[in-house]
């Protein structure tokens, strides 16, 4: 049999789905190439003839990689055709071939938008333009292979023109699966209040803009789920969604048309426009301006503002038919989770909404706005789901057989992950778990992951929490079930973050959290601030925040006031007659004795080092947050906020350290700085900051004695960018290497990774123990 | 009787024991069988009339600190709690056994009072105290006074109540307000700055069940003690493999004990009740054993508090006011915050 040389380039990653082949297809054109290309089991295979530059091709296809694509390995071997390739050809995927990544939804790329706004393209304005470099993914996919047939594009057969797009390898729409155009795709509706469709197609997204633009709350179905849009900047149609959604002050997302707008409403450097502007398309916290024209309701008390931009051709139309930035904040009812039909749609938001923009195109999976935000030039992830998921998060070095392990997550900002062929598959945001609906779907998502991925979990690993749902739904599936420290959980999770191998060596960490079941070295169960040490095989408390009393359980989560009388109680003698300040009066209203009794009695009131309840306690103090939170975080947001008001400029963000070694003096001066100082409230929030960092960082240095190396900071306060930017300038002034979050959220969105790669962890060493015994025969 | 206090002497099988048996036991459970003074109550099986009704056995300790407090006392709550656990399974209680272990140096005037409660609530609640032990032991060795409890009763033909029955769209009723009793004993710890009034509910509930019985078809009752009916739906729910679904706007609750566990960051739903029974009753019959249930003294403030439905996944649910629907969990323990 004939034999001809030639060579093979195997190529891993997100390479299936993403117009990968078609692309490989035009390279071997250019550079005159011949022989195949094809889709396996593993990614994608080339093979060319020689003699043949593999190197040359290679960095081609490096350069301009489509920008869905990643490679996470290439490899390059010896092969032969039997017979003789005059042509290179697109060979079609063998029987039984999976799609091995499903890709991420994905914002209107710029040739879309193109013929989006083309008036000759056959496409103008058309709701579902889309190509193999954008438009819905994970949201669309029922089952894999990633095939049209596995999509909710199924029931739409393509016409004739998008047929031919569809199959010829030249063109942008080569086996785009959800290839679209007016004739065969998805079609609009709009729909009333008194639920009839009163326009369609077109003239349902002129209805559309029209009803924003007087004012009225439209339900409108994007990506991932619906949203409740409204003008942001009619003031009185702001106020009417914070009344129908029972939302008081929890800030609203914004969309804006372009990052141009943006610029308008907010303070935007290059790397938060990057954000913007790329294929996630999250919602960016972004420093506001004054006079932005926006309504004050959008975020009161709020510093910043989240922004984002259009995410799918349809809110794009739509944006460019209005002047206006809207308010797009998740289509829920109060309480519920986001809809993601149109009867859930009509039924769960007809006391919101006064229209509906609907169509015909099912969303299969729900995927949430994703978040961010930016320090320096650094971004970071704090609540990751469309755009980003279902990207696999690649593990560090020594996790490469890394395999059948399903983390359950936390039982609030719930996500889950599988470790599945050395990376880690973190489902998207869902929520919190004691809620009947979304705990329904958190079951049905891990049971969808698993089929997605063909994955089989051999090992479970849950939050140690008794009393969480996660913990005791993960008992019930007859694997071992391994229960992990909250707060190691987070520190592993920072450590892949940043690329730490299996076997690295134990690290600081600052682990400043709400609450998290501590284990027995300490009295107190619910741990807060930690000062941890530890990597993923073990984790040692070295120290932490002094426990306080939770008043009324988890009554001071949402009760700031509570947290306040508890401090002020045990750091500030007769603060009764320390100040004249309205909250110092307010508190006095309160069933003191009741409450007092209470403590002694330590009836409902558990120990807790928690970070997250001191910040309540300075909130409830300087901030008009004291009599309860109508959304977690929202105290401390407003505490942060206060302090931004006194600083000059970001750049300042500099810490005097001036380190405290005894806690309670520390903890004292803290709590008479912010009770008795005659300076303004915004600069007593910064001091509150400031003190707090330094107390932290002392605690550190007095536990870390000459030792340095690595400090993980971690943990959901870490949102907090204002301490974040001191500890990080505070610990690098003391020569500790800092690790942060990025990718992986700092809060519980991120914990699942790391209960995930600590279960690993501990099973890879028993297999090496027995292992190395075994070899003492 | 000699001395003010319970001594060893007491317990000891001896004259004393003796005197103290005749003088307190048999004088306040005064009853032909108790009286006979043998080894073993001898009860005579017509007492139990057909030989199809089913005989119900049940028993339970009671140790509670304080010994007594506002609306009972550990006697009271030992013949109550015994008995309820009978006619919760439709049963009618008869007999009842006591066992009492007593700490060493316990006023006997205490005992007395206390002996003197548990046989004004036998008589109360028909039934009778045929058998007994004391036994005394060291000081330290137990707090005062534990009082265990046991009784049987007779299930007419015909009856047959428990989680089996409970079917979707069955109506979850009690009988009134939730919380009651553990608010009371937080007040009579007397470690809590609590200026109300409020009683303990601890009740004989044999009366009241067989009320709802004769109403219409109740297909199961629990007595909501410690856990609470938090407790209850969950048993209920994890043996049927059915949802429950409660509405928060619905529960009874007396406003004091609201006020003060809003204060406190209690959930009456968890909290422990001493005369209070969740009941699921088929659909079609609930306004009727309802009507029934608040004709009855122990049932003014009786009400349906939700709903029984089929679910692939069962859970405890509180709808809240604006329709959210809380998971609510088996009770772990005391209440662990979650919220991080
Ligand atoms: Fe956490
Ligand atoms: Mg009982
Ligand atoms: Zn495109
Ligand atoms: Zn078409």
């Amino acid at each position: 049999m004939a034999s001809y040389a030639a060579l093979a380039i195997r190529v891993k990653g997100q390479v299936q789905g993403v117009g990968f082949r078609p692309f490989i297809w035009q390279i071997a054109k250019e550079l005159e190439c011949l022989g195949e290309v094809l889709n396996d089991n593993h990614g994608v295979l080339i093979k060319l003839l020689c003699p043949v530059d593999a190197d040359a091709f290679i960095e081609v296809m490096q350069q301009r990689l489509p920008p869905l694509a990643a490679i996470d390995e290439i490899a390059v071997s010896e092969a032969y055709f039997s017979t003789l390739p005059t042509d290179f050809l697109i060979t079609a995927s063998q029987a039984g071939v999976t799609n091995t990544r499903v890709a991420p939804d994905s914002a209107t790329c710029d040739a879309c938008l193109t013929e989006l706004f083309d008036t000759t393209d056959r496409r103008y304005q058309y709701p579902f333009i889309n190509c193999t470099h954008c438009g819905p993914r994970f949201s669309i996919i029922k089952s894999v292979p990633y095939d049209r047939k596995a999509t909710t594009m199924a029931p739409f057969a393509l016409c004739d023109d998008c047929q031919q797009e569809y199959q010829h390898p030249a063109n942008r729409r080569f086996h785009a699966q959800p290839n679209a155009c007016p004739e065969c795709g998805p079609k609009l509706q709009f729909v009333d209040s008194g639920g009839s469709v009163t326009a369609e197609e077109d003239e349902a997204l002129t209805a559309a803009a029209q009803a924003l633009a007087q004012g009225r709350i439209v339900a409108i179905k994007a990506l991932g789920g619906f949203h409740l849009a409204v003008d942001a900047s009619n003031a009185q149609a702001v106020e009417r969604l914070r009344e129908r959604k029972q939302r008081p002050s929890k800030p609203f997302a914004l969309m804006v048309a372009n990052a141009a707008q943006a610029c308008n409403l907010a303070q935007v450097n290059t790397a938060q426009e990057d954000a913007l502007t790329s294929q996630a398309a999250p919602i960016v916290l972004l420093t506001a301006r004054q006079r932005s024209g926006l309504a004050p309701g959008v975020a009161p008390g709020q510093h910043r503002v989240g922004v984002m931009l259009p995410s799918n051709p349809l809110q794009h139309c739509l944006l460019s038919r209005l002047n206006t930035p809207l308010v797009m904040t998740s289509g829920n009812a109060s309480g519920r989770p986001p809809c993601i039909t149109n009867e859930q749609a009509l039924k769960e938001l007809a006391d919101i909404a006064d229209d509906w923009l609907l169509h015909n195109r099912d969303i299969n999976n729900r995927v949430d706005d994703s978040i961010v935000q930016h320090n320096g030039e650094r971004v970071q992830v704090i609540r990751r789901a469309r755009g980003y998921v279902p990207t696999p998060i690649s593990l560090p070095s020594g996790f490469e057989a890394a395999n059948g392990v399903l983390a359950f997550g936390a039982d609030l900002k719930n996500t889950f992950c599988l470790l599945k062929d050395g990376a880690a598959l973190l489902s998207p945001h869902l929520g919190d778990l004691a809620d009947a609906d979304l705990f329904n779907s958190y079951q049905e998502n891990i049971g969808y992951f698993s089929q997605l991925y063909d994955f089989t979990a051999q090992l479970g690993c849950c939050d140690a929490h008794p009393g969480y749902l996660s913990h005791a739904f993960a008992q019930k599936h007859g694997y071992p079930v391994e229960a992990i420290q909250h707060h190691h959980a987070h520190l592993a999770a920072c450590l892949v973050d940043n690329d730490k191998a299996l076997n690295h060596e134990p690290v600081f960490a600052l682990v400043l959290d709400g609450i998290g079941w501590g284990d027995d070295s300490s009295e107190h169960d619910f741990w807060g601030a930690e000062i941890l040490f530890g990597n993923y095989h073990q984790c040692q408390r070295l120290g932490g925040l002094s426990p306080m009393p939770l008043l009324g359980g988890d009554k001071a989560a949402k009760e700031p006031w509570r947290n306040l009388l508890v401090y002020l109680d045990v750091y500030v003698e007769n603060w009764e007659q320390s100040s004249s300040s309205l909250p110092i009066s307010l508190l006095q209203t309160k069933p003191l004795t009741l409450l007092r009794s209470a403590l002694t009695s330590k009836i409902n009131c558990p120990q807790s080092s928690s970070c997250g309840r001191l910040f309540d306690a300075a909130a409830a103090l300087l901030t008009d947050c004291f009599e309860w939170q109508s959304f977690e975080g929202e105290a401390a947001m407003a505490l942060e906020s206060l302090a931004w008001q006194a600083l000059p400029s970001a750049a300042e963000l500099k810490l005097e350290l001036e380190l405290e070694f005894d806690q309670r003096l520390a903890m004292k001066r803290l709590w008479q700085a912010l009770v008795g100082c005659s300076s303004s409230k915004a600069e007593r929030a910064l001091g509150f900051h400031r003190n707090l960092a330094n107390l932290l960082l002392g605690m550190l240095l007095d536990k870390a004695g000459d030792r340095r190396g690595d400090v993980v900071l971690s943990g959901g306060v870490m949102q907090n960018r204002l301490l974040h930017e001191l500890l990080v300038s505070g610990a690098s002034q003391l020569g500790f290497n800092v690790l942060v979050h990025s990718d992986i959220p700092a809060n519980d969105g991120g914990l699942a990774v790391g209960q995930a790669v600590i279960a690993w962890a501990n099973v890879s060493t028993e297999v090496q123990t027995s292992a190395s015994e075994y070899n003492h025969d | 009787m000699t001395g003010t206090k319970i001594t060893l002497a007491h317990g000891s099988g001896g004259l004393a024991m003796q005197q103290l048996i005749k003088d307190l036991f048999v004088k306040y459970f005064n009853n032909p069988h108790l009286s006979l003074m043998e080894d073993q109550a001898q009860l005579s099986l017509a007492s139990f009339s057909n030989s199809t009704d089913k005989l119900a056995f049940a028993t339970d300790s009671f140790v509670i600190d304080p010994i007594t407090f506002n609306g009972g006392d550990i006697g009271k709550l030992a013949v109550c709690g015994t008995v309820n656990d009978l006619a919760v399974g439709g049963a009618i209680p008869k007999y009842l056994s006591a066992g009492f272990i007593i700490e060493e140096g316990l006023d006997l005037a205490t005992l007395e009072l206390i002996v003197k409660s548990m046989a004004q609530q036998a008589e109360r609640a028909g039934v009778s105290i045929v058998t007994g032990d004391t036994k005394v032991v060291h000081k330290g060795a137990c707090d005062k006074l534990f009082i265990n409890t046991s009784g049987i009763g007779v299930i007419p033909e015909n009856r047959c109540l428990g989680v089996s029955q409970v079917q979707a769209g069955d109506k979850v009723l009690v009988n009134g307000t939730l919380g009651d009793h553990a608010t009371a004993i937080l007040q009579a710890r007397g470690e809590l700055a609590l200026s109300g009034d409020i009683s303990s509910d601890c009740a004989a509930l044999n009366e009241l069940t067989e009320l709802m019985q004769v109403a219409g078809k109740v297909h199961a009752m629990r007595d909501a003690t410690r856990g609470g009916v938090a407790a209850v739906c969950n048993e209920i729910s994890e043996s049927s493999q059915l949802s429950i679904c409660l509405k928060e706007t619905q529960l009874p609750i007396h406003q004091e004990v609201r006020a003060v566990s809003e204060m406190l960051g209690l959930d009456p739903l968890l909290m422990a009740n001493e005369g209070k029974l969740v009941a699921f009753v088929a659909a079609e019959n609930a306004d009727a054993v309802l009507a029934a249930m608040q004709s009855h003294p122990l049932g003014k403030q009786a009400a349906c508090i939700g709903e029984v439905s089929d679910a692939t996944t069962p859970q405890v649910v509180v709808e809240g006011l604006y329709g959210t629907h809380r998971q609510l969990q088996m009770p772990v323990g005391e209440q662990l915050p979650r919220i991080c």
